[in-house]
Parts: structure tokens; C-alpha cells; sequence
């Protein structure tokens, strides 16, 4: 995206969300241009509505969705198979099985979009994306350049009923034309050698595929749906067993079952989580497809125990540190994280039963549920901590609750939250933590930021007036380096019986880079107390016995948290 | 054209992605089929991150299968012995003499293994290991970030290609302020590696 952003006579844009980007990409596929609309798969959650909207209407200029699927949920919350929604949106998806076939099936995909009137879905998933393959460049390749119109076609653009039930026909008799088509489709591939095992797979379970099976005939599926079913039938005829290998649900084998043809995979091809190619083989070997390996390595693969884990952890100098350690310290007691974590019994305890609910968003800010700071309750998806809080507080908690969401999160689907509470009389208190970049994804702009997908200035939508406007009367700005400043607000916040909005501001120390004199420990007045620890600094560590701070990864006077932590004044700049 | 396969393995932070980037990269250029895929987590920095390089005349995944490593390069102790199980009989470890220690040691459930402890568990599925002294390369060359490009010497060591595959790969990647410090970093990890391996015949 931001490679593509800067290409001459490309409009590029970070939308506020998905749903809007999809809406843009409605837009400017209308006019008649190519668009390309691109998320994660949870994204597409959040853009289903004009998903199946599009569906309906069909398009102008070809519009490509691209959307990610986690397996394996390396950085998402949760686990989802996104080739679903091809069938229940009833469009077009293709699914690439490495770099090479993600870069040809998005000629086809713009080809498709245009020849079927339909948006197309291209799926991808970690292991496609997170992934660089050698491929070669079509350097003759023409984009198809249309000069921007909008022609005026209600009954293809206006889905009031009577117009929506006209389009719902063509909806259908589209995916028949389709069907035809993705037999021929030349990215499919059947490959035959040995035929007693005929394996078919997609994305980068084909991968797996090849290299398990590696004298087995394989059919090679780049059009999820619709499926071209003569061909996996013609597949099923030269082969003496049909296996699916798929990451996921067993989408695929359905749809192979479903054709009459008798087919096994997620009998022993797990359907949670990424698979990899030992998974794929364990499970071959045991489904006695695969012969067990003839020298077996007993021991490869098993984790190493008693290693210690490393959990991600917020950065030296991270805006998010100090309030989430005010909210751990502001938090209510939970007896069951006492006996998770038996050496922290003594400090959780002295938590009151009376303390905060503190119900969290999507945003580096997550890493506060972990180890030390222990300081979320709740994360679902974006924007959703505003609402909880309002229905923790609507529904008669005794505990006072705050809703703790990071500036992008607050711009993507906060705002209709924070509506919500003030038109329904809520006293929620709400918590942006403005560190003035979207951090976890790579520092893209957002709405508040005034920097465009281009790099260039543009109008910042200003959170003070922002929540404001939306009739918010205690707002508050603070220092995101001031402790006790950060606590003393939350507390007065969380009493008063208004809706009010903290916005606690200060840089990602990875977007500006911040330098100061790192501080250090006077091990003389450390009492090995560790309070410092508890703030999840990955700078700081114990040596001796004794708290110390790694001077390279310290970013010094700009930050400073520890030395508000530390109840023995041990911590100071360093004189050096 | 013989397959390789290298895991590298660090902390978020510490230059394991470039490294694999320009590992893929310079594969690339000598004719290879390469793939490459990273496990990265959710932080920026300080969690765990895995790179899987892999070079051959056709590589079909990109994720390398446990047990078929041929070089673990470990940008960090703990995080060697933690990866140990993918080595194939026969692999290479190379470690360097970083300690990251994590938060999960600070609360005092799991000790951070010595060097002893990592070592015993690496002599399970390695050939041999190497102890890369990165830390005294990289104050010698006034660039202590030049981990990675000591890590990457270390390996070329190890690999039949031309110095100036890896040089000139180096020299396109860095801002220009960096190159000259990070292509020492990088001879020096490599001089290191071949003494070693030099040490260790001898011994044999």
C-alpha cells in the first residue's frame, strides 16, 4: 500500500475503517476505475455491509477486494475462514499459493471483475503475505485505463426493493456464468503423477502439499468460488483416493463432497490454527497414508521445556506504558490471576474488590492484558470497548469502568460508541490514548494525524473537538508521561456521572524517534522491590538482586516512567 | 544446486528481518529458488521472531519443516535453544553472545538458561554450535545494531559465494551512513566464523 501510494496517477487512501474503504472503493469502481480495496480478514467483519451491498449491484470499473486471513492468530483476535464469505456474499474469490500466482491472479481478478460485473474477492492468508517468492515480471503487462463517468442507472445502483429484487436474479445468473468459466481457468492446475493419492489443496497448503506428498497427483485450486467441479471431478476419476489439504475450515472438502466424490483431510488435517508441513505430514503418517519416516528424529520438533516464554511487550519509552500501569494499580481484585501468577499474590492483593473494570480495544495498548501490567479486562474487536463499558455500567456492576482505546481505534469505530453513551446517558469514562500514529501495523496515518496515505499534510480531525462536539463536557488532556497526574484524573473521571474523555498524548517512541540521557539505577537505594519491573519496560532487568536499565534501549528523560514508579528515588537520569 | 535451508532467530528489534531479507535476496541473485516467511507476533519489539529462508532449484514451502534446519543463526541465546529442534543431523548453530532476558523471567517462574544449559540442549540436534562473539564486534566497529551484519558473516562463512554477494546485497540495503560499519560488521562475523571452523578441524 504505501509502494502503491506513491505511483503517479494512483489515488491512494488509509480509510477510517474498512466498511468506508469499501464504500470509496464502491465509489470510484462506479466511476468506471479499477479499485483496489484491501484489509484483514476481521476487516472484512467490518466491511460485509457494503460487501453484500456491491455484491448486489455490481460494478463499473474493476473492483478487487483483497482481504488476509490469520490461521494461527499471529497478531489478530480471533480465528476466522474468510472463503466463506465468497459463497454467502455470492462472489468471485481466487486465493494465490505463493507470490508468483498472487501477482498473475490480479490481472484475472480485474478481468473477472469487469467481464462479471461483480467485485472480486482475493484471499490471502499469513503465510501468502508474510511471505517473499522470487517471481517474474510481466513487464507487457497493460492496465486497463478508463476515464472516470458515472452513468445514471438506478435500477443498477438504487437497491430500493424493486430494484434489488431484479438484481438478485442477475446475482444468481452470474454465479452460473462463473461457474463455467473458473473450469478453464488456466491458474488451476492438475498435476498427475502417482495415482494412488490425488491431493487438492489451496494457498499455501499446496506448498505443504507438494512437499509432503511429493510423488502423489495434485490439483491445484487458485478459484475457491465458485469451484469448477468438472474438473475436481476429472481429477477424483484418475486418482484412486481424494485427500484435501486446506488451512481452516474444510471448505473445500465440502464442496468436494458435496459433488458425490468420497473425500477424507480434516479427519487428520486440524482445522484450527496455521498448519505447516510437519502437521501435514504427522497427520498423513497417521491416517496411514504416508509411511512412517524410516530414520524418525524422535525428538525434532518437540519444544524445548522449561525454556522460559517471551511474550511481545510494549517498547522502552511507549506513551501506553504509565496508564496502563495506573490501571493496574486502579484495578479491581481477581482472584484467579493471583493463582496464574503466585508470585504477584502479594501485590494483587492489595487490590480493592471495588476497584476499575477496564475494558480495552485493538492496539498495541493490548499487550497491557499480559504480564506485568495485568491491566485489560476485555478486548473483542475494534471500537467494541466503548460499548461494553456502557453495558457493563447499564447492566449494574457495582465497579466504576473505563473504556481504554488507542487514537486510530478511537477514529476507526470508537466515536459511534462514545455517541451512544452520551445520547444514552451514560457516566462512562473513555480513554484515547493518542500516540498520535497507528503504531502496531507500521506507523500508517490515520484521520487524526493529518498526514495522508501520499505522505502529504492534510486536515486533522482534532480528538478534543471531535468528542466535544459530540456533547462530551469533561475533557481532559494529559502528559502520557505524568504518573500521577494520569491516576489522579482517572480517579476524579471515573466518580463524576457524566460521560468524560481522557486523552492521554504522547509520541510512539518508534515513529518520532526520542533520545535522552537514559536513566539508571543507584543499586545503593534499590530494595529489590521491583516496582519498577511492574511497569513492563523492556529495558529493565534484574541483576544481583537488584533492578537495572539497559542504557541502549532507554530512551531517557522523554519517558521516565520508572523513576515515577520507583517508591526509593533509586532512579535517575544518568550523569554520564 | 544443493537446497539450504536457514532459520534465524532473535528478539523484534534486533535486525533478524533484514538479515533474512538480504539472506533471500542475495539467493535470488546467484540463481536460486528462494522463499522466505517471518513469524513476527504482535509487538514491534521484544517478542519472539522467526525468519525461515530457504534456497534450492525449486522450493515448494516457505516455512522450513522441523528437523530439515541446516544453519540455526540465533541472534540471541535463549532464543537458539528455544529453535534447537528444527536443526537436522548434521546442522550448524551459530549463536551469538547476546542475553535478551524476558519479562517471563522477571516473574520469577522460568530461569534464563545459562550458556552451559543452552549449549547442552543445542549439542541434542547440532553438529556443532559456534558462539559468535557479536557483542565485541559490534563496539569494535562503533555500530552495536550491526548484529545482523555480523550474523550474516558468520554464515557466509559457511556458504560457497563470492564475498561481494553479500557486500554489495549490504551496501543497496542500509542508509549510507551505516554501510561502511555494517559491511566491517559483517567481514568481521564472517573472519570470526572461519577461525573457528578452522579451530575446530584442527581439534579433530
Amino acid at each position: 500500500m504505501e509502494n502503491i501510494a506513491q505511483m503517479d496517477g494512483v489515488y491512494a487512501e488509509w480509510s477510517t475503517n474498512e466498511k468506508v474503504a469499501l464504500e470509496v472503493g464502491m465509489g470510484a469502481s462506479y466511476a468506471g476505475v479499477r479499485t483496489l480495496v484491501s484489509m484483514k480478514h476481521v476487516g472484512l467483519n467490518v466491511a460485509a455491509d457494503p460487501l453484500f451491498g456491491v455484491s448486489t449491484t455490481g460494478i463499473c470499473g474493476g473492483l478487487v477486494i483483497v482481504s488476509c486471513d490469520d490461521p494461527g492468530e499471529h497478531s489478530s483476535q480471533g480465528e476466522q475462514d474468510n472463503r466463506h464469505y465468497a459463497r454467502i456474499a455470492k462472489v468471485p474469490m481466487l486465493e494465490p499459493t505463493d507470490s508468483q500466482d498472487a501477482y498473475d491472479l490480479m490481472e484475472w481478478a480485474f478481468n473477472i471483475s469487469e467481464e462479471f460485473d461483480t467485485p472480486v474477492l482475493l484471499r490471502s492468508t499469513t503465510r501468502i503475505s508474510h511471505c517473499k517468492t522470487v517471481v517474474d515480471v510481466n513487464k507487457e503487462r497493460k492496465a486497463n485505463l478508463r476515464q472516470p463517468s458515472f452513468t445514471r442507472s438506478p435500477q443498477k445502483y438504487v437497491m430500493v426493493p424493486s430494484y434489488a429484487r431484479v438484481r438478485r436474479h442477475a446475482m444468481e445468473e452470474r454465479i452460473i456464468k462463473l461457474q463455467a468459466f473458473m473450469e478453464d481457468f488456466p491458474l488451476n492446475n492438475m498435476l498427475l503423477a502417482d495415482r494412488k493419492l490425488g491431493v487438492i489443496s489451496d494457498g499455501v497448503a499446496y506448498q505443504y502439499a507438494r512437499e509432503v506428498f511429493r510423488d502423489a497427483s495434485h490439483l491445484k485450486l487458485t478459484t475457491i468460488y465458485p469451484i469448477p467441479a468438472n474438473l475436481v471431478r476429472r481429477f477424483a476419476q484418475e486418482v484412486e483416493m481424494v485427500i484435501v489439504v486446506e488451512e481452516l475450515d474444510p471448505y473445500l472438502e465440502d464442496e468436494v463432497r458435496r459433488l458425490g466424490i468420497a473425500v477424507t483431510g480434516s479427519e487428520f488435517i486440524p482445522i484450527i490454527g496455521e498448519l505447516n508441513p510437519e502437521i501435514v505430514e504427522d497427520g498423513a503418517i497417521r491416517a496411514g497414508i504416508l509411511p512412517a519416516s524410516p530414520k524418525p528424529l524422535p525428538s525434532a520438533g518437540s519444544p524445548v521445556p522449561q525454556l522460559p516464554q517471551r511474550p511481545p511487550l510494549l517498547c522502552a519509552g511507549c506513551p501506553h506504558i504509565a496508564t496502563e500501569f495506573a490501571l493496574r494499580r486502579l484495578g479491581f481484585y481477581n482472584p484467579n490471576l493471583a493463582d496464574e501468577l503466585p508470585l504477584e499474590r502479594k501485590i494483587l492483593a492489595q487490590l480493592k474488590k471495588s476497584g476499575l473494570i477496564v475494558t480495552s480495544d485493538i492496539g498495541c495498548y493490548t499487550l497491557g492484558a499480559y504480564a506485568p501490567l495485568l491491566a485489560l479486562d476485555t478486548c473483542a474487536c475494534m471500537g467494541a470497548s466503548i460499548g461494553q463499558a456502557l453495558g457493563l455500567e447499564k447492566a449494574g456492576v457495582p465497579n466504576k469502568i473505563v473504556a481504554v482505546i488507542g487514537d486510530s481505534t478511537f477514529m476507526h469505530s470508537g466515536v459511534t460508541g462514545l455517541i451512544d453513551v452520551v445520547y444514552n446517558q451514560g457516566s462512562t469514562t473513555v480513554i484515547i490514548l493518542d500516540n498520535e500514529t497507528t503504531a502496531m501495523t507500521g506507523h500508517q496515518g490515520h484521520p487524526g494525524t493529518g498526514i495522508s496515505a501520499k505522505g502529504t499534510k492534510t486536515q486533522a480531525v482534532k480528538l478534543e473537538a471531535l468528542v466535544a462536539g459530540i456533547g462530551v463536557n469533561d475533557v481532559n488532556v494529559v502528559d502520557a508521561f505524568d504518573l500521577a497526574l494520569i491516576e489522579s484524573t482517572i480517579s476524579r473521571c471515573v466518580e463524576t456521572d457524566e460521560p468524560s474523555v481522557i486523552i492521554v498524548r504522547g509520541p510512539c517512541p518508534l515513529h518520532v524517534k526520542t533520545s535522552g540521557t537514559p536513566f539508571t539505577v543507584d543499586s545503593e537505594k534499590c530494595n529489590s522491590c521491583y516496582a519498577c519491573l511492574r511497569i513492563g519496560c523492556p529495558a529493565i532487568f534484574v541483576s544481583e538482586d537488584k533492578a537495572q536499565i539497559d542504557a541502549v534501549l532507554c530512551v531517557g528523560c522523554s519517558c521516565g516512567i520508572c523513576a515515577q514508579a520507583c517508591s526509593q528515588e533509586a532512579i535517575s537520569e544518568s550523569k554520564i | 544446486m544443493k537446497d539450504l535451508n536457514v532459520l534465524m532467530v532473535g528478539v523484534g528489534g534486533q535486525g533478524v528481518i533484514m538479515a533474512s531479507d538480504a539472506m533471500s535476496e542475495i539467493g535470488m541473485n546467484n540463481g536460486y529458488d528462494v522463499k522466505k516467511s517471518d513469524t513476527l507476533g504482535m509487538a514491534q519489539r521484544g517478542g519472539s521472531v522467526v525468519s525461515h529462508v530457504r534456497w534450492g532449484e525449486h522450493v515448494f514451502s516457505p516455512m522450513i519443516k522441523s528437523g530439515d534446519v541446516d544453519f540455526l543463526v540465533a541472534f540471541e541465546q535463549l532464543e537458539s535453544a528455544r529453535w534447537a529442534p528444527y536443526l537436522k543431523p548434521g546442522g550448524v548453530a551459530l549463536v551469538a553472545d547476546v542475553v535478551v532476558v524476558p519479562v517471563s523471567v522477571i516473574g520469577g517462574t522460568t530461569p534464563y538458561p545459562s550458556w552451559d544449559e543452552a549449549k547442552e540442549i543445542l549439542a541434542q540436534y547440532a553438529d556443532r554450535t559456534y558462539l559468535i562473539p557479536a557483542t565485541r564486534i559490534g563496539l569494535e566497529v562503533g555500530n552495536p545494531r550491526a548484529l545482523n551484519m555480523v550474523m550474516l558473516g558468520s554464515l557466509s562463512a559457511f556458504l560457497k559465494l563470492e564475498v561481494e554477494a553479500w557486500t554489495e546485497d549490504i551496501r543497496l540495503r542500509l542508509p549510507p551512513k551505516f554501510v561502511e560499519s555494517s559491511i566491517e560488521a559483517f567481514l568481521r562475523g564472517a573472519d570470526e566464523a572461519k577461525a573457528m571452523i578452522h579451530a575446530k578441524e584442527i581439534k579433530k
